[in-house]
């Protein structure tokens, strides 16, 4: 019988080509001895420790494959990052897929395998999924949800209310690579070049600051809304500020480059592979060293510091200036303005 | 409203265009607005448009200006 | 970025900086307090994105004039736009213009109610936009300073000489020398030095200038949009009024010339001509815009579609005119902050990133 080189709606209607679809792409690719084996509708797991952390997300991103990456990656790496800086190790995904209806099977593979090369390098198991097929139009290609779970590691005491005026501040490596990759890459700005988005899995640094656990406080993968976002609720939660280094902070030139040419600031953009973390003082540079060494952490920098100015994320410019630093309002916009 | 960048003109396309870099990243670029442009020109690309030409000797000449502000200033606490 | 960052360099700034307050003090002496506008919303960005202000010695104040496009267009252009978009136009614009305000709504609420409006970096994307869906009728959203015109005229270029017949302009273009000219005549607007702009000058030339600041006797100096740019422009400005001279300068050396660029001026010429423009908030400046040549005008796209762009309802409760005369600082405004935030502006100035209250939300509250 020969197949469609499209995925047809038939291909979620639970029917015969619904079979073989997840006979043939999905579990070829995930089941190896894994619970997915028989199709269940639920994966039976051992518990792994005393605590487990759960956490979901669902990935949109156009377009589907961008340089240094795809949405597969980006689904694993989203879900393996949340459960990281919540000071987990990452064990079980779950994958779901909603395609539109006349998605090329070719790129629908390219995806999948790109979810199975990053879930092994993760060290995760998919352990059970579901795929729904929706008429053209009603999503832009594929959206992905993933959920995962993942052992606590215990030693870890992770929380805003633990900051204290002093505290550091460090950035795992350059900042705003993939929004800047994706944005690049997007049909219409005709923008090429050697831009790779950043994304990877970040629970290794995570399980390495572990050795100075008692002195970490906060971890969170800066996403959407970047690092801006990221710090600028921090510091609307607590009663501390931050004083940022503009030339501390880590970034890649061409990522400078596409954000002078579309005017974005960096600090609002998103990365999928890099951590901010917040520390006590005397843990700092040994995070950092031990960072540095780790091939996902080459660039990682101290970027700045906890402050009694309470709600103020303030930016120290490389010129002498200083500002405050405002959180994005939302869809970053290539201007010319 | 006037966000531009100098970029180096990489290559040269048809129709008056040209491909131009940054930092390893290249961008289509319109080349009509400027007069002469060549490889190795550096221009000012205002939306997708190169508006003007960069003139390097200027540029460069301030940059050696600036350098030597900085190293002045940096002398100050030594020389005293 | 050879030619970016070395105009970033702190240890050079910092040397500057000791140049201003030592010039800022010897007018203090004197009992000077200058007030330099900036007219040109790039460098309202960059004083704030690095913290310039901070820099600045405390009897210096720097000032946002009318310089963003963004901010000057009038509510009635939006409510055109708006208007095309629900009749199911095309609207290819510049992503600032997706959230401005205009009598009622945004062409973000236009797009979320089902209206196509599509964002473009360059004017080219929406020639190819036009080309791809030839069924349909693109209308590009024609704002800008002199910087932009000449890009946004290559549309109507591509279109007459036959490369698609499917796209318009909504011409709102506004021109830089008239809007100084009439700053310097309002007796509100006191400022004593004028920060011009870069890339606008880059197009007309340092030498549109010279009537200007011969008639006005206001020291003038154009600027680059990078720290130390500004920094020295802000520095040239300080040395005349210690100095009591009212020049023309020129700090941008390396890309404005005295006679501009005469392939774009020559393209804005052949394509279009002056006409009287209403500045949002401030009023109508004669012959401070720009419209299209009478054999043009079927690709002027209010003239096509049949919509006005001028008048509107904006919120009475706005005072962008006068922030925008340097009248009303930012943060003086009763709205600013409160009923007028980024995420829901009342006025044009909170709209555009480089909108002056837009800067002040962001970097100096």
């Amino acid at each position: 019988m020969k197949h469609s080189e499209k995925v047809l709606l038939g291909h979620g209607g639970g029917g015969r080509l619904s079979r073989d679809l997840i006979a043939e792409e999905i579990v070829t690719r995930f089941a190896d001895g894994g619970p997915l084996q028989g199709l269940p509708d639920g994966a039976l797991l051992d518990s792994p420790g005393e605590a487990i952390v759960f956490s979901t997300d669902s990935f949109v991103v156009s377009p589907l494959e961008f340089p240094g990456g795809d949405i597969g990656c980006l689904a694993v790496h989203g879900t393996v990052n949340d459960l990281a800086v919540s000071g987990a190790v990452p064990l079980w995904l779950s994958l779901a897929l909603i395609i539109e209806e006349g998605l090329e099977m070719a790129l629908l593979r390219r995806i999948l395998d790109s979810v199975k090369r990053a879930s092994m390098e993760a060290g995760v198991q998919v352990v059970t999924g579901d795929t729904k097929v929706v008429a053209r139009g009603q999503c832009d290609g594929l959206y992905i949800n993933t959920a995962g779970i993942g052992r606590k590691i215990e030693s870890f005491q992770l929380g805003v209310e633990r900051i204290r005026r002093g505290d550091m501040v460090i950035a795992s490596g350059t900042l705003g690579d993939h929004g800047m990759a994706v944005m690049a890459a997007r049909e219409g700005l005709s923008i090429g070049g050697t831009l790779r988005s950043d994304t990877a899995p970040v629970h290794r640094l995570a399980a390495r600051a572990a050795e100075w656990a008692d002195a970490v406080k906060f971890m969170r993968d800066p996403t959407r809304g970047g690092l801006a976002s990221v710090l600028g609720e921090i510091v609307q939660e607590g009663s501390f500020g931050i004083e940022l280094i503009e030339g501390a902070i880590p970034y890649d030139q061409g990522a400078r480059a596409v954000s002078e040419m579309l005017g974005i600031d960096l600090m609002h953009v998103a990365c999928e592979g890099r951590m901010i973390l917040i520390c006590s003082p005397d843990a700092a540079p040994g995070i950092v060293s031990a960072w540095r060494e780790m091939p996902n952490g080459a660039g990682a920098a101290v970027i700045g510091e906890v402050t009694g100015e309470a709600r103020r994320l303030i930016l120290n410019t490389d010129i002498g200036g200083r500002r405050l630093v405002d959180i994005p309002q939302g869809e970053l916009l290539p201007r010319i303005c | 409203m006037c966000l531009a960048v100098p970029m180096r003109i990489k290559e040269m396309g048809e129709g008056g265009t040209g491909v131009c870099e940054l930092e390893g990243v290249t961008c289509q670029v319109d080349l009509s607005l400027v007069e002469d442009p060549g490889v190795d020109d550096f221009v000012i690309v205002h939306a997708g448009f190169a508006i003007e030409k960069l003139d390097r000797e200027e540029a460069d000449s301030r940059l050696r200006l600036f350098q030597e502000l900085a190293e002045m200033r940096g002398k100050i606490p030594s020389d005293q | 970025m050879r030619y970016i960052d070395g105009f970033r360099s702190g240890a050079a700034a910092a040397a500057i900086s000791e140049e201003i307050r030592a010039i800022a003090l010897a007018l203090e002496e004197k009992g000077a307090s200058p007030r330099i506008m900036e007219v040109c919303g790039s460098h309202t960005m960059s004083i704030g994105r690095y913290g310039i202000r901070r820099i600045m010695p405390c009897n210096v104040s720097l000032l946002s004039g009318p310089g963003c496009p963004v901010c000057v267009t009038d509510a009635a252009y939006i409510d055109a736009a708006v208007e095309l978009a629900r009749r199911g136009v095309v609207i290819a614009t510049f992503g600032d213009m997706l959230k401005v305000p205009g009598s009622t709504s945004t062409l973000a609420d236009a797009r979320s109610q089902g209206a196509r409006v599509h964002v473009c970096y360059s004017p080219l994307e929406a020639v190819k936009l036009a080309g791809d869906h030839p069924g349909d009728e693109v209308v590009f959203l024609g704002i800008g300073f002199e910087t932009t015109v000449a890009p946004v005229i290559s549309i109507v270029k591509r279109a007459s000489e036959g490369e698609v017949r499917n796209i318009s302009v909504l011409t709102a273009f506004k021109l830089v020398p008239p809007a100084l000219e009439a700053l310097a005549a309002d007796s509100r607007v006191a400022v004593n030095g004028f920060l011009l702009p870069a890339h606008v000058s880059a197009v007309i030339g340092s030498d549109a200038y010279r009537g200007f600041v011969d008639a006005h006797r206001l020291p003038s100096v154009i600027a680059g949009f990078e720290p130390l740019d500004i920094l020295l422009g802000i520095k040239g400005l300080l040395q005349q009024l210690a100095d009591g001279s009212a020049r023309l300068e020129n700090q941008y050396t390396r890309v404005v010339r005295p006679g501009g660029n005469p392939l774009a001026l020559a393209l804005m010429e052949k394509y279009l001509q002056p006409a009287d423009a209403s500045w949002r908030g401030i009023g109508t400046i004669p012959e401070s815009g720009l419209e299209l040549k009478e054999e043009y005008s079927g690709y002027d796209g209010g003239k096509r579609h049949g919509v006005a762009t001028t008048g509107g309802n904006p919120d009475p409760r706005c005072r962008c005119g006068e922030v925008l005369r340097g009248i009303l600082l930012p943060g003086e405004c009763p709205l600013m902050g409160r009923e007028c935030t980024p995420a829901f502006p009342v006025g044009p100035c909170m709209v555009s990133s480089e909108g002056s209250c837009a800067a002040h939300y962001r970097y100096s509250r």
